[in-house]
């Protein structure tokens, strides 16, 4: 039997939810699923909603189309709640993580998240600006991805990170990233 | 298997690139445009950083880029471009003289939808624009695809029975954009299979010089030229077949002209071009766990358009939905739906054919509307009267 699992990003642009998307699947396909990510194109302007997908998948992945009933969503900006059913077409025992430093029942509360879905809550933009020195949730919610869901283990996304941003980033912002998903890995709430 | 070939992850407009960049071809003059800008962007990165030989010809739009390419291919060039939508609208009269002039041109459509409304997302309507003006045009379904197209249409345009432009076409932003799975053969591979290639009447051969493009007027002559155009387009389907049948032996990937998936017993059939195909093979799957028999076809090929293949993987089913991703506004049916009733009349096929238009302008096609086409299909056997196109997921 197939193991899939389905993502939605819900974020503002500008916010890297489509790195993230991608981060998240290349992570994946280190420990040899395939994978699939792709962005949901609206207007590009920074600051406007938006939404992103990632696939994983043991067995090659036949659809092309938007993930519809997501097992897990990944909210990066908690004002996104005044406008958006976060929670639409999820499976009942999906999983919701919210960039936010709202407790869980008060995200769940806001979110008009069912009892039978999981929330985790984890101020990521916080540990950025600590870390990264820039409000960039992206990174450390992939850290808290890896430690609600197990999809993953940190280190290899700490392994992903440096082969992507090793090319193009300086020696200290790698280490900000890592440190990053290790914070987020700890702190996430559930 | 991905032991031998590293598995890794690329958007269809990376993999296209990369498919050119082993090419290497002589001239590539282009525009960018949405969403086809990372294919030409990509390839200019190759070029500033002196991975390929090729002349990039920075041009003002793409009525000159394909001019600039018509010429480059007459000189006696291997010629590559890649455009999407208003560009390949804005491409028009360009398209007929490059076939015309038999320019073996390989250029990549990102499909998009046209204007009016602005759209900047995926459907068919800009391809079908291009259906009748002599150019082959082959239909990826992956990322994957899109490269293993490009490069074997390299060696269709060139081949000397051939010597026709081809468009080589991925979906916008689902195939462009999407990150997915690929693998890569080794750039001399490539250069082995496409080989070297010698114009057969170039320009710039000044000891044998001649005429293209020239002036055919009053009497048979303009007739007798279109009619060796049809036939050069009438053989490439052969020529396609082999020479994509000999990269699928290289790659271990499959090639076939129609990719007839569950056809040998299904009642039900979906055809449909492009990315969508997996959506329509996906919801067959778990409509054959529930013991319904369903296929679905997808032509890998539109011009020349494989009416045999698809006569046969088609003629034993109890009805059949043809998805399209544009429409033939004040026709009766739209292109690929067009093609596929007239392949089955003229085989003397009788099976009743439901037309369906759906993800025009980068609507999502569903799982839901692949369910619904099959439902109706069963509903379509047993006598059910349904109206002539259905638009799938909207209110109409």
């Amino acid at each position: 039997m197939s193991q899939l699992t389905e993502i939605r990003w819900h974020a503002r642009a500008g916010q890297g939810a489509v790195t993230a998307a991608k981060l998240v699947a290349d992570t994946a396909l280190l420990q040899g699923n395939y994978i699939q990510a792709m962005p949901e194109y609206g207007p590009e302007r920074t600051g406007a909603p938006l939404k992103a997908y990632t696939r994983v998948c043991s067995e090659p992945i036949e659809v092309h189309n938007n993930i519809q009933n997501p097992d897990i969503v990944i909210v990066l900006d908690d004002t996104l709640l005044e406008s958006t059913d976060v929670c639409e077409g999820m499976h009942d025992d999906g999983t919701l993580i919210f960039n936010t430093t709202k407790t869980v029942e008060e995200i769940r509360k806001a979110a008009q998240v069912p009892d039978s879905m999981k929330v985790a809550v984890v101020d990521a933009s916080g540990i950025a600006m600590d870390t990264i020195k820039k409000d960039m949730p992206n990174t450390p919610i992939v850290g808290a991805l890896a430690k609600v869901t197990g999809l993953f283990p940190p280190e290899l996304v700490k392994e992903r990170l440096k082969i992507t941003f090793g090319k193009k980033f300086s020696q200290e912002m790698i280490d900000a990233n890592l440190a990053s998903v290790d914070r987020a890995y700890q702190e996430v709430q559930e | 298997m991905a032991e031998e070939k590293k598995m890794f992850s690329a958007t269809g407009n990376q993999m296209v690139a990369d498919a050119m960049r082993q090419v290497d071809p002589d001239v590539m003059a282009a525009y960018p445009i949405t969403p086809q800008t990372t294919i030409v962007e990509g390839y200019d990165k190759f070029v500033a950083d002196g991975r390929v030989t090729t002349e990039y010809v920075n041009v003002e739009s793409e009525h000159s880029a394909l001019s600039a390419c018509i010429g480059a291919s007459a000189a006696g060039a291997r010629v590559a471009t890649a455009t999407s939508s208003q560009g390949l609208a804005f491409m028009w009269e360009e398209l007929h003289i490059a076939a015309g002039m038999r320019c073996p041109i390989v250029m990549a459509n990102a499909n998009r939808a046209l204007s009016a409304p602005i759209n900047i997302h995926g459907d068919h309507s800009d391809i079908m624009g291009a259906r009748d003006t002599g150019w082959i045009i082959m239909f990826a379904e992956t990322a994957q695809e899109a490269y293993d197209n490009t490069i074997v249409s390299f060696k269709v345009a060139e081949d000397p029975d051939v010597l026709l432009p081809v468009l080589t076409t991925l979906d916008g932003f689902v195939t462009t954009h999407a990150m997915d799975c690929c693998v890569m053969e080794e750039d001399q591979t490539v250069k082995d299979y496409v080989g070297e290639y010698h114009a057969k009447y170039p320009l710039l051969d000044t000891a044998n010089p001649v005429g293209h493009g020239m002036f055919a007027t009053l009497g048979d002559g303009y007739m007798k030229y279109k009619y060796t155009q049809r036939e050069a387009i009438e053989g490439a389907l052969d020529v396609i077949e082999k020479h994509g049948k000999e990269w699928a032996e290289i790659t271990g990937r499959p090639f076939d002209l129609v990719d007839a998936w569950g056809t040998e017993d299904a009642d039900y059939i979906i055809v449909v071009l492009g990315s969508c195909a997996g959506n329509a093979r996906f919801q067959a799957r778990q409509l054959r766990a529930q013991g319904k028999k369903v296929g679905v076809v997808r032509p890998r090929v539109f011009r020349p358009f494989p009416a045999q293949q698809i006569v046969d993987a088609c003629k034993n089913a109890k009805a059949i939905g043809v998805i399209d991703r544009s429409d033939s506004f004040g026709s009766a049916h739209a292109p690929l739906a067009l093609e596929v009733r007239s392949a089955l009349f003229s085989a003397g096929v009788q099976i009743p054919v439901n037309d369906y238009i759906a993800g025009l302008g980068g609507a999502d096609i569903t799982l839901a509307q692949m369910e619904q086409v099959f439902t109706e299909l069963e509903q379509c056997a047993a006598g059910e009267a349904k109206k002539s196109i259905t638009y799938l997921g909207i209110d109409e």
